[in-house]
C-alpha cells in the first residue's frame, strides 16, 4: 500500500495546530539528525489535561502528518492517558504500512509529546 | 566500452530481481557470481582456519588467502604484498591509523588536518585523537563548486603531522587531485603523513599507491564487487613497522612471557584474531573481475552515464533540481547528490523505492559537509558497471511521480 494516502497528504499540506502558544507551560525540541527533521512542540495544560498544543517543524510528509494528527488527538486528554501512547498507537493513527526506516519519522512527535508530559 | 547487458548477466541478483534499478553502489556494490561462488567454494571445500593447520585443507585455505593479498597488492601497485593489511572495512582501517599511528606520533600542539567533505570515518577519529592528545584539529573547506580550497600554504605547516583526506567525496562525487595535494603538502612539510580514504575511488578509478606518493590508503571490498566484512589498509612498510599494533591476540603474537610480549612482522602484526577467511579469499575474484572489465573502461562508462544523468535531470526539472558538486565530469565520479523542489529526501527516496528505484536519502555519514551545504539531507544516486541510461530514465520518471504525488 502506498503510504502517501490522501488523508496523510492533506495533513502535510494543511497541518493542524501549526504555530505558537503565547504562554505555554512547556516547550520542547526533538530532532532526527539523520534526515534533519526538527519539531518544536509546546503545550498549555488545564490542570491535568492538555488545553492547547502547537508545533513548529521541518520534515518529511510522514513526520509532518503524524505531528498534525497527534496534536489533534491529544487535546482535552489527561497526562496519564497520553503517557500510555506508544508507537503502535501512531501506526494505527496514521493507518498506513510504514517500513522500519520510516517509523522513526512517524514517532518523532510522540517523543516530543512524552517529553512535554514529564 | 562496457557491455552492460552482458555484465548484468554475471550478477545473480538481476535474475532474482529482474526489475531492480540499483543506484546505491556508493553504499555497497552488487556482487558477481564468481565472488559468490568463491565464498561457497571455501565453505564447502576447504573451510579451515589459516596459518595454523599442518593438514592440506588448512594449507589450501592459507594459499588462497595469501593469494588475495598478492592480487590486492598488484591492483594498487604496492611495493610489497606485506604492506597490504586486511581489516573489516575502510572505517576500521582509518580507526587503526588514528590509534596505532596517532598515538605514536601526535603530541600536544601538533596539527591534524582533514577536510569538510570527509565521511565521518575519516573525520571523527581525527577529531577525537586531537581532543585526547591536545593536538590542533584543522578542517579544509570547499568552494561553491565542491572543490577543496587550494590555499595549502595557509593550512599545512611544519607542525602538521597528519593530513587525512578522501580521494572521491561520497556525496559530491568530487575527485580530489590527490597527487597534486600530496606534492604540495610534502613540499611544505616533508615529514607530513598523508592518509587517503579511497573507499569511493578504488572501485572506479585506477589507483597507484606508489605513484600518488601517499603514505596510507584505506578502502573496502564490498564497494568494489567483493564481499562485506573485508577492508584494506595499505601503508609504506617503514611506517607500518614503526607504529603500534592495533589489536592484540591470536595470530599477531610472536612470543608471550609473563612480563612482556613480542609481535609478528608485517602483515600479521595488524591481523589479530581469525579474519573473514572466506570473504578475503573471494575478494580476489572481485578484483580479477574489475581487471577483466578494465578500470579505464569503468571510468569511461561512469563518466558517460553521470554526464547523461546530470543533463537529463537538469533538462527535465530545470530550477527544481539542485545538483551538488562540480558539473565538470572530468573531476567527478559516478555520484549525484541532489535536492528536489521543496520535497524531503526521505519522501523522494520512498516514492522512488515504490517505483523500484533504489537511492539513498540522508546525510550519507557526512554531516559536516551537509551543514556546510546548508541542507540537513540530500538524495543520492550513484552508478556502477551494471547501470545504464535506462536506469537514469527510470530515475527521471520516478522523480516526475514525486512531483505528481506530493505536488
Amino acid at each position: 500500500m502506498n503510504i502517501y494516502q490522501d488523508i496523510i497528504l492533506d495533513h502535510y499540506h494543511h497541518p493542524h495546530n501549526k504555530g505558537k502558544i503565547n504562554n505555554p507551560n512547556k516547550v520542547i525540541q526533538v530532532k532526527n539528525p539523520l534526515c534533519g527533521d526538527v519539531i518544536v512542540m509546546m503545550v498549555l495544560f488545564d490542570k491535568n489535561k492538555v488545553k492547547e498544543i502547537k508545533f513548529i517543524s521541518e520534515g518529511c510528509v510522514i513526520s509532518q502528518a503524524s505531528t498534525s494528527m497527534l496534536t489533534d488527538y491529544v487535546k482535552n486528554k489527561s497526562k496519564q492517558e497520553l503517557k500510555k501512547l506508544d508507537s503502535k498507537f501512531i501506526i494505527k493513527m496514521l493507518g498506513i504500512d510504514l517500513g522500519m526506516n520510516r517509523i522513526k519519522c512517524a514517532v518523532l512527535p510522540l517523543e516530543a509529546l512524552h517529553k512535554l508530559l514529564v | 566500452m562496457l557491455n552492460v547487458k552482458n555484465i548484468k548477466k554475471q550478477f545473480p541478483i538481476f535474475q532474482n530481481q529482474p526489475d531492480l534499478i540499483y543506484l546505491d553502489s556508493t553504499a555497497t556494490s552488487l556482487k558477481p557470481k564468481v565472488v559468490i561462488d568463491k565464498i561457497k567454494e571455501y565453505y564447502e571445500k576447504y573451510s579451515a582456519n589459516v596459518f595454523r593447520g599442518i593438514y592440506p585443507m588448512s594449507e589450501k585455505a592459507t594459499v588462497e588467502f595469501e593469494e588475495t593479498r598478492d592480487v590486492v597488492s598488484k591492483f594498487i601497485n604496492a611495493n610489497k604484498s606485506e604492506e597490504v593489511i586486511f581489516t573489516r572495512n575502510t572505517t576500521e582501517s582509518l580507526n587503526l591509523l588514528a590509534y596505532s599511528l596517532g598515538r605514536k606520533i601526535i603530541e600536544p600542539g601538533d596539527e591534524i588536518v582533514t577536510t569538510i567533505m570527509e565521511h565521518h570515518s575519516n573525520f571523527v577519529p581525527w577529531q577525537v585523537l586531537a581532543g585526547e592528545t591536545g593536538a590542533i584539529f584543522k578542517v579544509v573547506n570547499i568552494n561553491d563548486e565542491g572543490y577543496l580550497e587550494k590555499n595549502w600554504n595557509g593550512i599545512i605547516t611544519r607542525k602538521t603531522k597528519i593530513l587525512a583526506l578522501t580521494y572521491v567525496s561520497n556525496v559530491l562525487g568530487t575527485i580530489n587531485p590527490i597527487k597534486e595535494i600530496i606534492f604540495e603538502a610534502k613540499k611544505i612539510n616533508p615529514e607530513i603523513i598523508v592518509i587517503v580514504d579511497a573507499a569511493q575511488a578504488i572501485p572506479h578509478l585506477k589507483v597507484d599507491a606508489q605513484d600518488l606518493g601517499v603514505d596510507f590508503i584505506a578502502f573496502s571490498s564490498h564497494k568494489m564487487l567483493g564481499p562485506t566484512g573485508v577492508g584494506v589498509l595499505w601503508g609504506k612498510e617503514k611506517l607500518l613497522k614503526e607504529i603500534y599494533p592495533f589489536m592484540y591476540g591470536g595470530d599477531m603474537i610472536d612470543e608471550v612471557y609473563i612480563d612482556r610480549s613480542t609481535y609478528k612482522d608485517l602483515p600479521h602484526k595488524f591481523e589479530a584474531g581469525t579474519p573473514a577467511i572466506g570473504e578475503i579469499i573471494a575478494f580476489k575474484e572481485a578484483i580479477n573481475f574489475l581487471d577483466k572489465v578494465g578500470m579505464e573502461n569503468i571510468r569511461d562508462h561512469e563518466k558517460k552515464i553521470t554526464n547523461f544523468a546530470i543533463n537529463q535531470l537538469i533538462d527535465t526539472f530545470g530550477q527544481s533540481i539542485k545538483i551538488y558538486g562540480s558539473k565538470n565530469i572530468e573531476d567527478r565520479g559516478g555520484i549525484i547528490s541532489f535536492s528536489f523542489g521543496k520535497f524531503h529526501p526521505h519522501d523522494i527516496a520512498q516514492i522512488l523505492a515504490d517505483e523500484g528505484v533504489c537511492v539513498r536519502a540522508g546525510h550519507h555519514c557526512a554531516m559536516p559537509l551537509h551543514t556546510c551545504l546548508n541542507v540537513p539531507a540530500t538524495v543520492r544516486a550513484s552508478f556502477y558497471i551494471y547501470n545504464d541510461e535506462s536506469d537514469v530514465n527510470k530515475l527521471v520518471e520516478g522523480l516526475k511521480k514525486v512531483e505528481k504525488i506530493l505536488r
